[in-house]
């Protein structure tokens, strides 16, 4: 009834109205643009940026034909069958000693080496005093110098670092290669890592995300049922480790769980056990120390939800009978669902990332993707294996991620 | 849009301070860290900054031919002289990571025990890694690698340094090979493969160290009942925290560390001045009352204390019983056995 004389007047409106309205409007759109800009460059230039070089880096190929660009682009156009046409041996010949020359090599040295381990030595060592021309062919000479450039499977390898791409890296993240024959195989069980890595990286962090809830529920719980007061003076207890850098909160756990440390030396005073356990670098360090850094992650969302709940439902659950188990099992524990699910995601996502506890209070089996990411970019410089590490793990999280989203829904966990 | 405007300067600022870092910058030196590098600067770095007036900087790493790669690859390497490992010196002279030494300025190379003599590397020290235990806590300790492979008379764990080298070579001599067939047996692959699984026996009872001030603190702290520890860093703990902790001289493994200067150093001319003043006999003898490492130039060896000289890798009785690291072996093999090894201790 009354809807009808609004949605006549906009007609009888004078244009210069409907102007200014959507002056207005876009002055509105451009603050909010405004506000937003700053922190949407910042994003893209310092998170999105790097992820899309990670992304690139993870299949990047570059080593061999940026050194050795006729050689890549003659090995391109040869078949792969057997071993190549001379006109490859006499450019890589050329280039090699270019190479040599102007210290260039150890790029694709390092490159050939991921397939073929010895090839840094069978590289520099026919580099060294290669002869200007040919002693006969260049095929003849090259063997002549080091067998192996008589063998099909080194050109094999020179023709795939001659692609632009190689998915060679995600392979061996995924502890593949690709064989002789030019197909998709497991790698030896010697050298089987990358997969129990990811494996026991995921396992690592749901135990981790588990505990964090069996300790922070009833926190939270109790935080958010005290008067304010109290609660407040107890929830700075929470907070005060979580200001602490997480080195410092780690090298004292070192200190704490040590063999002589004060853990031991207290459960040997009271009797309990014998003999120090080992409690530091193994697992059960790595467990304890990440459990305590990431219980706030898990407290702080849980709180704000509970502080939302009013104590009148479960009241007036029990006064309708429910048991206290019931009331909580039905009336309370669903309204916690948010928290929980926010919590949850918090810390299990924080924790597949986990690097400096676990590097400090774990042995070499309990560490994580990211010593290794860390490992391949500080240690041997092989970046194509961190980006791979690192995509997989980015790939793994999200899909967990979207699985978690349709059972919880993202629209109902709340942060905090 | 004054948000846009200042997050624009913000950026620039940023860009700024990023890229700030490009200019010329003091000497900067690189060693091994701890009680060794505190010898060091006593030694050398601080009567050569008193000397000549220039200014030294120092900084300290754990090695890997990496690392050095990707200083000198990525342009504007931030460090002059490096203190190198063998390996490192020949693989990473083959890549051309460093300068060519200047050999004329240190005085030729017969100055030198043949193994401190390479194109781009002087020798600085010899050392040896070898077993140590603490002597307070165990009466009878190891007397061989055999022994530190026996958990069951040497209860407790045991500390080695992450990373196939060394420990390969202990593993075969802990399981019977002798010093002088180790590198014979390690280059075949039934060698590889029985170092690996001697290692697994031992692999529950692991804790594994990366810097060299790392296995005195395991062993001062209880967590591992013996240890791999280079001989310099046992002397040392022993004489600043007042320890018992004891050497075994038998299976260690010597080599040679040397002085290297980094390719493209804007400070190429002070670093071939700092290496040679660290290569004067007068100036080595005073390290190993310090740190009891084997000095490089042959007239020092004579100018050294002799009451440091039985602690020394180089006397000749600590040498018989050890074993000499082979470069060539590790040069060849550091890839492939890396690679292997860190496979194995994920597993």
């Amino acid at each position: 009834m009354t809807a009808t004389i609004p949605s006549a007047r906009p007609q009888e409106r004078p244009r210069n109205l409907r102007a200014q309205l959507r002056r207005t409007e876009r002055r509105r759109k451009l603050e909010a643009v405004a506000l937003v800009a700053p922190l949407f460059v910042f994003l893209a230039v310092f998170f999105l940026a790097p992820i899309g070089l990670m992304l690139v880096r993870s299949v990047d190929n570059s080593e061999l034909p940026s050194v050795m660009p006729d050689t890549a682009a003659a090995l391109r156009q040869w078949d792969g069958d057997g071993l190549p046409p001379e006109a490859v041996f006499a450019s890589f010949a050329r280039e090699l000693a270019a190479g040599q020359r102007d210290r260039s090599l150890s790029g694709v040295a390092k490159r050939l080496t991921y397939e073929i381990p010895n090839m840094r030595s069978v590289l520099f060592a026919t580099a060294r005093g290669l002869p200007e021309a040919p002693d006969g062919t260049w095929r003849q000479t090259l063997a002549a110098r080091n067998p192996a450039w008589s063998e099909p499977a080194t050109w094999a390898v020179m023709r795939r670092a001659a692609a632009p791409v190689t998915p060679y890296y995600l392979l061996a993240a995924l502890d593949r290669e690709i064989d002789a024959s030019g197909s998709i195989v497991p790698v030896s069980a010697d050298r089987a890592i990358y997969l129990d890595i990811f494996a026991r990286t995921f396992w690592i962090a749901a135990v981790v995300t588990l505990w964090c809830l069996a300790l922070g529920y009833p926190l939270a719980y109790k935080l958010a049922s005290l008067p304010p007061r109290i609660s407040n003076l107890l929830m700075i207890l929470v907070l005060l480790p979580f200001w602490t850098s997480i080195l410092v909160r780690t090298g004292a756990w070192v200190v704490l769980l040590q063999r002589e440390g004060p853990i031991n030396e207290a459960l040997q005073w009271i009797g309990l056990i014998g003999e120090p356990i080992q409690l530091v670098y193994n697992r059960v360090g790595v467990y304890v120390a990440m459990v305590h850094i990431l219980l706030p992650f898990m407290v702080l969302p849980l709180y704000s939800v509970m502080r939302g709940i009013s104590p009148a439902y479960v009241r007036a659950a029990t006064s309708l009978g429910a048991t206290p188990f019931t009331a909580f099992r039905r009336v309370y524990l669903p309204q916690t669902i948010p928290g929980v699910g926010a919590g949850c995601l918090l810390v299990f996502i924080l924790g597949v990332g986990y690097y400096i506890t676990p590097a400090l209070v774990g042995g070499a089996g309990d560490q994580m993707v990211s010593y290794f990411v860390a490992f391949f970019t500080n240690q041997t410089i092989n970046w194509g294996m961190a980006a791979a590490l690192g995509s997989v793990l980015l790939v793994a999280t999200l899909l967990l991620y979207w699985v978690y989203a349709r059972l919880v829904g993202v629209d109902r966990m709340r942060m905090g | 849009m004054m948000g846009c405007k200042t997050s624009l300067l913000f950026g620039a600022l940023l860009m700024a301070s990023a890229m700030g870092g490009a200019q010329a910058r003091d000497l900067t030196v690189t060693s091994w860290g701890g009680s060794y590098q505190d010898a060091q600067r006593e030694v050398y770095f601080q009567p050569f900054m008193k000397q000549t007036g220039t200014k030294l900087v120092e900084d300290s790493w754990n090695g890997g031919v990496g690392a050095l790669r990707a200083k000198v690859e990525g342009g504007n390497a931030d460090w002059d002289v490096v203190q190198v490992e063998a390996e490192e010196l020949v693989l990473g002279c083959e890549e051309g990571l460093f300068e060519e030494l200047d050999w004329a300025a240190l005085g030729g190379r017969d100055k030198f025990i043949p193994a401190a003599v390479h194109d781009c590397g002087v020798g600085a020290i010899v050392w040896t890694t070898l077993i140590t235990y603490d002597g307070a806590k165990m009466k009878e300790g190891p007397k061989s690698w055999a022994d530190f492979w026996d958990v069951q008379k040497f209860p407790g764990k045991r500390g080695l340094r992450r990373g196939p080298k060394y420990t390969l070579e202990f593993a075969l001599m802990a399981d019977g090979v002798e010093p002088s067939q180790v590198y014979q047996v390690l280059g075949t692959d039934a060698g590889v493969d029985r170092a690996f699984k001697k290692l697994d026996q031992i692999k529950p009872h692991m804790v594994w160290w990366e810097a060299g001030a790392q296995p005195l603190q395991l062993l001062a702290s209880g967590e591992v009942a013996m240890t791999s520890a280079y001989n310099a860093r046992v002397t040392a703990a022993n004489k600043s925290d007042n320890r018992d902790f004891r050497i075994v001289w038998p299976g260690g493994v010597y080599a040679v560390d040397s002085w290297v200067i980094l390719r493209d150093s804007p400070n190429r001319e002070a670093g071939m001045d700092l290496i040679a003043f660290m290569s004067d006999p007068a100036r080595q003898k005073d390290l190993p009352p310090k740190v009891p490492y084997g000095v490089t130039a042959k007239e020092a060896a004579a100018l050294v204390d002799p009451a440091v000289l039985p602690i020394m890798p180089t006397e000749p009785g600590n040498l018989e019983v050890g074993l000499e690291l082979d470069t060539e072996f590790w040069v060849a093999n550091v890839e492939r056995l890396t690679e292997r090894f860190n496979a194995w201790i994920g597993q």
